[in-house]
């Protein structure tokens, strides 16, 4: 049970470690750095690489942006094994609609609630 | 050759004055603040599983991301997620969390220009170019598996 969460922390924060590495050593900016990170982990779940890291580490390989990814490449591959040639189509999306609409839904309620805040730092 | 000359001191210039991320200390931050988010998401995971026995994994790991994300857009919208992030660099934004702040910070930002042409369309200003880049690379995925 333990392990398992240490497995999560070494892993999750390991990736946004490699995050970290090129924000310090290239100066790209955040959003091509969730660009990136979303194409490499669709492409590594394509080749079968990023499944035995979610077996590994549960929540670690699939809270990062990597995971959002996996999802898609997952949709996809899945969606074709049902649907055939019109999961390449529905597959990724209907795989992360949750979040996606999560993010929307509650982004739109909180902007209207919320004032954005004068930044003192 | 002047020209040249300028154009080399200004790009000093420029190089001197952007604002660089230092150091090894932040790599540290980063990789705590990282692996605490994913074990909160574990957290989660496992206690909605404990709760609703009939849940199947794949349930639970979508209400698990929706349940950071609902956290992620709150704590923007209290403007407690900025300040982790100066601390955390990349460990706030590589999590789903990040991608969650990516929409509701800028939503917030641009709300004074208006609810349409302000909140709901620079909603997608980061999140757009994820969400597209990634579906194209889904597709592209989906072509390729299908005439292998």
């Amino acid at each position: 049970m333990w392990l398992m969460y240490l497995k999560v922390f070494l892993v999750g924060g390991f990736i946004c470690m490699l995050g970290q590495i090129l924000l310090i050593k290239t100066n790209i900016t955040s959003s091509r750095i969730l660009v990136l990170f979303v194409v490499i982990g669709a492409i590594m779940e394509a080749f079968g690489l990023y499944e035995p890291i979610v077996n590994f580490a549960g929540a670690g390989a699939t809270v990062p942006i990597t995971g959002f990814g996996r999802s898609l490449a997952k949709g996809v591959i899945d969606a074709i094994k049902s649907q055939g040639f019109l999961g390449v189509f529905t597959g990724g999306l209907t795989a992360t609609a949750g979040g996606i609409a999560a993010a929307v839904l509650f982004a739109y309620i909180f902007a209207l609630i919320f004032n954005s805040k004068t930044k003192k730092y | 050759m002047e020209d040249k000359n300028f154009f080399e001191k200004y790009q000093a210039y420029v190089e001197a004055k952007t604002p660089k991320t230092k150091s090894f200390p932040t790599l540290i931050y980063a990789y705590l603040v990282g692996g605490l988010i994913c074990m909160l998401g574990q957290g989660i995971y496992d206690s909605l599983l404990a709760i609703f026995p009939t849940m199947t994994t794949e349930e639970a790991n979508a209400w698990m991301l929706i349940g950071l994300i609902f956290l992620a857009s709150l704590l923007t919208g209290l403007g407690v997620y900025d300040r982790i992030g100066i601390f955390a660099g990349a460990g706030s934004v590589v999590p789903i969390t990040g991608f969650s702040n990516s929409i509701a910070s800028p939503a917030i930002e641009y709300k004074k220009e208006g609810i349409i042409y302000g909140l709901c369309v620079k909603m997608f200003s980061i999140a757009g170019p994820v969400i597209v880049n990634g579906l194209a690379i889904s597709i592209i995925i989906g072509i390729i598996y299908l005439f292998l």
